[in-house]
């Protein structure tokens, strides 16, 4: 009743071809951003915005990187908090290094740092598949956390290899409460998002997913594989490299090589494999339910054991924490395997039925 | 969902809130540990001395001056985005809030410097840390009490030198360093060089990458230079690792010198007879003889509460570094009460405890852990306190005392100390703190 596009008539190509073809969906997107930018900032306390929404769309745009990449163009990455890492230490050497660097321009800049290490690393795409090439990132991960770890000039040679990231300031605004922080991150996030969403569904985007379909019939009707395997690891390493500079800048400021290791990338490949494999939205579900999941357990399991009285192990809670955790990933996978996006794309269908299903 | 999440949050937080509002008399002290992961042995032994000393003041005295210590735990996993969200969490807690936060993790240590300096929350990072963060002009609220890994450096470079007789025999001597790959591994490359320039000797550093079960090829690295010492700066799985393989390539055991993550008996029990021998710093000693910890198994045990699952951890060095935890966050909220009055007090005014603290030897008696911790002063230029070590050898079973409080070469350590403080000072464009101004 309220979810259908009958009785919407497109009159040129430019309506029909645009991002959301659907009224109700640009209502919802509008809704969204609304209250992200207006509602959120003035409800949230400053635990919300910088414990939780902050990495949270932070880690969104770097599901959003990976799935670029692997849901799209269907090349399997393990080195996505590698190019974080490119991306975090390249803005801090970019502030460090030229003066009168703009942030902005800065992290754009560490963006363009990853893509070129990522298409270095995805030239083996060009020979090899599936499993295999996963191998071939994973080289990535190691070398390039090896690299900043190794040769100092990278963290301008502190002792311990740490970087503190500069102050962020744009245009004389000093962005260092959690609330400028916070929307400093939503606005770079729901651009970089929008775009993402234009780009899959256009030409580039579509060259991806014929590659990804069948790479040999892509290359048979004339998708060039140099180009395009290498443009999805440019513009998803790119993603990841802006979300490395948000997460050293807006997060935690300060950072290390070690933090960006092969777990954080699993965390950001399971965040695609929950929310959605080729999916924009699946990203930000995957990342919510990945980083908001863990830390909701830990807050209800102290009140928790005071509720019922019982005193518990101390280590059973956290074990405990894990477990429901896992169980969940699991029984997601078995209930719907193609990702949180996916109940989303179901709910919708029977939402242009009700109230009167089959 | 997130909306959902948020309501079941706020119920949560109330919940909390309400428990508190019933007594505002008390003093809130923050747990973000870990009790998951490869560094579990650690956490979970630390701070269930930790949170074991204050169910014991609060069961025999009754608190601090009256004020009931509380706490709530956070599971960090060792983790800085985890243990960023448990310091955001935690620090509005109690109704003064956060007194000081323990982050018992170096990388998550270094996430909150900024932060807690702008929230006014002390952190106390003992034994780890930043270690430039001891000159507390440039670092008001980071306190790397008891002894830093530089100064734990030196200690260890004076013992082998009394090992081999004198500092003037180390002179042509090779000494590997074998560390953890990360900032915690690496804070000690550039004080071993300095000392390797000083004595004469030679030192090559090793990495191991985390978690470091896979040593093969570095120890093989360490029988091809043929080391007079290895320094082992290892932690969780990585030690009993790195004992094995020792004794794999042959390598002597008791040549081999661990800090003070690499010295517990998760460290070396693991091991079995690849350990015994080894050596380690601590700044903190094993054993329940201590009037301290006979005290926490009266009031908190016999009651069949505490942490600890299982008992015979109690006493060990962990548990018994959880205890000198507890004394000194006590003994810091004890100081500010002198001055700010016998009331939950603010985490600045607890700040100023911990700067103003003085843990002499008289005070140890009366705590009833003379011998078991060193006596301490900490001051608004030094923010490290003490400094000495004492060494420990491990005998197959247990670990045994084999020297007194080492002191640092501090001569060599506060100038590095100052300059490396005031470059960071100089990059975030802080000016030091005039230490004959503070009171």
């Amino acid at each position: 009743m309220l979810y259908r596009e009958a009785g919407q008539f497109k009159s040129s190509y430019a309506a029909d071809q645009q991002i959301f073809p659907i009224r109700q969906d640009r209502i919802a997107v509008g809704a969204v951003l609304v209250f992200a930018f207006i509602v959120v900032p003035l409800t949230a306390d400053q635990y919300w915005l910088s414990a939780i929404l902050v990495p949270f769309l932070i880690f969104s745009l770097a599901a959003i990187g990976l799935n670029l990449l692997t849901g799209y163009a269907g090349q399997l990455s393990l080195g996505t908090a590698a190019f974080m890492a490119v991306g975090a230490f390249a803005a801090y050497n970019f502030l460090l290094r030229v003066p009168g660097m703009p942030v902005l321009v800065a992290f754009v800049l560490a963006g363009a740092c990853a893509a070129l290490v990522g298409i270095l690393f995805g030239l083996p795409s060009l020979r090899i598949k599936g499993f295999y090439l996963a191998v071939a990132t994973l080289a990535a991960q190691f070398f390039i956390v090896w690299a900043l770890t190794k040769f100092g000039w990278f963290s301008n040679y502190s002792s311990s290899g740490v970087i503190n990231a500069q102050k962020i300031e744009i245009l004389g605004y000093r962005f260092d409460s959690p609330l400028s922080k916070y929307l400093l991150t939503l606005s770079i996030v729901a651009v970089l998002a929008l775009a993402a969403k234009n780009m899959v569904r256009g030409t580039v985007g579509r060259s991806w997913m014929a590659v990804r379909d069948m790479d040999v019939a892509a290359e048979v009707i004339g998708f060039p594989m140099l180009r395009t395997k290498l443009s999805a690891f440019a513009v998803s390493s790119f993603y990841c490299g802006v979300a490395g500079a948000l997460y050293a800048f807006c997060y935690l400021g300060t950072v290390e090589p070690e933090g960006f290791n092969l777990d954080l990338s699993f965390r950001i490949l399971f965040m695609i494999i929950l929310g959605g494999v080729g999916s924009i939205l699946g990203s930000f579900l995957g990342a919510a339910f990945i980083v908001l999941f863990p830390i909701f357990l830990n807050s209800v399991a102290g009140p928790l054991e005071h509720a019922i009285g019982v005193k518990l192990p101390a280590g059973l809670m956290s074990n405990l924490e894990l477990m429901i955790f896992g169980a969940l990933i699991i029984l997601f996978l078995i209930v719907e395997p193609h990702g949180l996006a996916r109940l989303w794309q179901i709910g919708k269908e029977k939402l242009r039925l009700w109230p009167f299903p089959h | 969902m997130m909306r959902a999440l948020k309501s079941a949050l706020a119920g949560v937080a109330m919940l909390g809130f309400a428990a508190s509002a019933q007594a505002q008399n008390e003093q809130f002290i923050p747990m973000a540990g870990y009790w998951v992961g490869p560094y579990a042995a650690g956490g979970s032994g630390i701070y269930g001395g930790f949170i074991d000393y204050l169910d014991m003041v609060n069961a025999r005295d009754g608190g601090v001056g009256g004020v009931k210590l509380t706490y709530e735990k956070c599971e960090t996993e060792y983790n800085n985005a985890r243990g960023v969200e448990c310091y955001e969490r935690l620090k509005k807690k109690g109704p003064t809030g956060a007194s000081v936060f323990h982050p018992l993790s170096t990388g998550i240590t270094y996430s909150l410097i900024d932060k807690a300096t702008a929230d006014k929350i002390p952190i106390i990072s003992m034994g780890y840390g930043r270690t430039d963060a001891s000159d507390g002009r440039y670092f008001p609220y980071i306190f790397p009490l008891v002894t830093n890994y530089w100064s734990q450096n030196t200690a260890k470079i004076k013992f082998i030198g009394q090992r081999e007789g004198g500092m003037d025999k180390l002179k042509g001597k090779k000494i590997v360093n074998i560390y953890h790959d990360s900032a915690y591994g690496k804070e000690t490359i550039p004080v071993l060089d300095a000392q390797a320039k000083k004595y004469g000797f030679a030192v090559t550093h090793i990495a191991v990458p985390h978690p470091g079960n896979e040593q093969g090829s570095q120890w093989l690295q360490i029988r091809q230079i043929r080391p007079d010492w290895v320094i082992l700066r290892g932690w969780g799985v990585m030690n009993p690792t790195a004992l094995k393989a020792a004794a794999k390539v042959g390598f002597p055991r008791d040549k081999m010198i661990g800090v003070w993550w690499s010295g517990a008996e998760e460290d070396t029990i693991p091991a079995g007879d690849a350990a015994k021998g080894y050596i380690a710093a601590g700044f903190n000693v094993a054993g329940e003889n201590y009037p301290v910890v006979q005290d926490i198994k009266k009031h908190v045990y016999a009651k069949g509460k505490g942490e600890m699952e299982d008992k015979s951890r109690i006493g060990s060095i962990y548990y018994n570094r959880g205890v000198v935890h507890g004394i000194i966050t006590v003994e810091a909220i004890r100081k500010a009460q002198e001055k700010y009055g016998k009331k939950p007090l603010t985490p600045e005014q607890v700040r100023w405890g911990i700067e103003n603290l003085n843990i002499d030897e008289a005070r140890l008696k009366a705590l009833g852990a003379t011998g078991f911790m060193q006596a301490l002063k900490v001051s608004c230029l030094d923010h490290e306190g003490g400094g000495a070590v004492k060494f420990q050898q491990w005998d197959g079973t247990k670990w045994k005392v084999i020297t007194d409080w080492i002191q640092p070469d501090r001569e060599l350590v506060r100038p590095m100390i100052e300059q490396s403080a005031a470059a960071y000072g100089k990059e975030k464009n802080i000016a030091p703190r005039d230490c004959s101004k503070e009171s």
